[in-house]
């Protein structure tokens, strides 16, 4: 394992410190029970947005406290959810009275943890479950798909309308619609190595990939020999287009989002065979984002995530935002 | 089930046989990662010894408290400071055991196994996960089931323990050819077949330890 590591018990922390001291304009890090604030006070009236899951998937969720967007972030130990009492005292710090609103990726130690720290908060509260991966089946039987990439639209997207006064009923309901409303897939070309680990997640050949990986090197549909760019992107958003079955014409949020080993130039080539392969369908793109924003460690891979944008949505995504890793219009 | 009258459930008792799991657990870590890596993201591992090392470290803290306090000191403590859904379920099982009624008298082996059925359910409650849907459930339902059949029969006590640990280490293997649907070996699919699930083996290893400490007794 190479990494920049000082005490492998150390490293959530001194990360934490390190975001904490780099970001001081805009965040503020709380430990003892781990979460990230805005250096300001939630503006009274406004809904509060706590997200969090296990870290190793910087910027998320972390780099998204700030105005327009996260009013707190949990980070867990890297790849494991947080804790209750994490969420508890988040909820405590930064419920202006207007309630608070979870957003929580669809996996199981997450729902539970998140269950138990809204029910230990006093406060009015709600959670919305992202699960936008199409890799994975769905069914009312199983945990169901995974959430994955679109967890970051959504917060973008409800973040603002909560800015603007949304009340926490609306806040909910914008989430679940870009929830629905968004499809992701996401390819491997290696592993990650958990710290505590300290050995690959998953072994796999020089010449291999996995197609529908998860964000935390988890095994997706299937292991094939790696392919052209043109190839891969179109299988992949073969499997968005089947799951979202948008119209022809219909406008799209179009987000190429790295694994965190893959340079952005890669990633910007897949943006330009996506948008090829989606205009041959007759699909519109009208908003982007490309950049490491869901990452899973050093992992080297991509996912794409196609969000179908009605006004609300395209109105919402366009309002300023000022995160330590989004930032426009202010 | 006829016992003597032991301690079975006590501050002591539930340090000392954390102390013993964290032995086994350490020695079969190897094999519970790996396992966790087929199927899983690996995290599983790090959790349960993240958590039973808390635990023993409790130890001067609570080591005179009654049951009751000690069992919420302990689930607060493996609930704050695991994570995963290992701290949320096993944080319910202590939270849930502390709220049996009537602690605060002699726990004979019939109240013991009444509090471990109590934390169990609420695992499962809390889990929502049932038998067949290759968890740790498959291992702790059985034998909370069992457990609930013995302890209002007339079944020597070394027999009931050894058919506990027979009925873990069945269910433990069983959870090889099933298709997960719930936690994170369900998004595998067809691809989880073959696999021994994790939580279900480090759950049958603690199941193990403690019934072997209670039958050497």
């Amino acid at each position: 394992m190479k990494k920049f590591i000082n005490n492998v018990d150390d490293f959530l922390k001194e990360s934490l410190n390190g975001f904490g001291k780099a970001h001081g304009d805009i965040i503020k890090v709380n430990f003892e029970p781990n979460f990230i604030s805005r250096k300001t006070k939630t503006k009274e009236g406004k809904v509060s947005l706590i997200s969090g899951g296990g870290s190793g998937h910087e910027p998320m969720h972390g780099g998204f406290v700030g105005h327009g967007m996260l009013d707190a972030a949990c980070p867990g130990f890297v790849f494991s959810a947080p804790t209750p009492d994490q969420m508890q005292a988040a909820a405590e710090n930064v419920d202006s009275g207007a309630g608070v609103l979870f957003i929580v990726k669809n996996y199981s130690g997450d729902i539970m943890n998140f269950q138990m720290g809204a029910e230990m908060y006093s406060g009015k509260n709600d959670s919305i479950i992202t699960n936008d991966d199409v890799a994975v089946e769905d069914s009312t039987f199983t945990t169901g798909r995974r959430g994955v990439a679109a967890t970051v639209l959504v917060e973008k997207i409800v973040g603002s309308l909560a800015e603007n006064g949304g009340s926490l009923e609306e806040c909910k309901k914008l989430g679940e619609k870009v929830n629905k409303n968004s499809g992701t897939m996401g390819v491997a070309f290696t592993s990650c190595t958990v710290p505590a680990a300290g050995k690959p997640t998953f072994d796999i050949g020089n010449d291999e990939m996995e197609f529908g990986v998860g964000i935390h090197g988890e095994p997706g549909r299937k292991r094939e020999k790696i392919q052209p760019s043109k190839t891969i992107v179109n299988n992949m958003l073969e499997a968005i287009l089947d799951d979202l079955k948008p119209q022809k014409n219909e406008k799209t949020l179009l987000f190429v989002n790295g694994m965190g080993g893959t340079p952005l130039t890669e990633l910007y080539l897949v943006y330009d065979d996506a948008c090829e392969i989606l205009k041959s369908k007759g699909i519109e793109i009208t908003r982007s984002l490309v950049g490491n924003y869901c990452t899973s460690l050093e992992m080297q891979g991509a996912s794409i995530t196609l969000l179908k944008c009605d006004e609300e949505i395209l109105k919402n995504w366009d309002a300023p935002v000022h995160t330590a890793a989004m930032r426009w219009g202010m | 089930m006829i016992t003597e009258t032991k301690e079975y459930m006590s501050v002591n008792f539930l340090i000392s046989q954390a102390k013993n799991i964290q032995i086994v657990i350490n020695e079969n870590a190897g094999e519970i990662e790996a396992l966790d890596q087929n199927i899983g993201d690996g995290d599983h591992i790090f959790n349960v010894q993240r958590g039973l090392k808390l635990v023993v470290e409790l130890e001067n803290d609570i080591k005179n408290l009654p049951l009751q306090k000690g069992l919420n000191m302990i689930a607060m403590k493996v609930l704050s400071g695991i994570g995963g859904s290992s701290g949320a379920l096993f944080g319910t099982f202590f939270m849930s055991m502390a709220k049996t009624p009537d602690l605060d008298k002699n726990i004979d082996f019939n109240k013991a196994c009444e509090m471990v059925i109590t934390g169990i359910n609420a695992m499962k409650e809390r889990g929502k996960a049932d038998v067949g849907e290759k968890t740790m459930m498959d291992v702790l339902i059985p034998v909370s089931e069992k457990l609930n059949e013995l302890k209002n029969s007339n079944t020597d006590m070394n027999e009931g323990l050894s058919e506990i640990i027979k009925i873990a280490e069945d269910r433990m293997l069983a959870t090889k050819d099933m298709l997960a649907t719930k936690g994170r070996a369900s998004f595998l699919g067809e691809r989880a077949k073959g696999h021994i699930d994790p939580g279900a083996r480090s759950s049958q290893l603690i199941i193990d330890t403690i019934c072997k400490s209670l039958i050497n007794k």
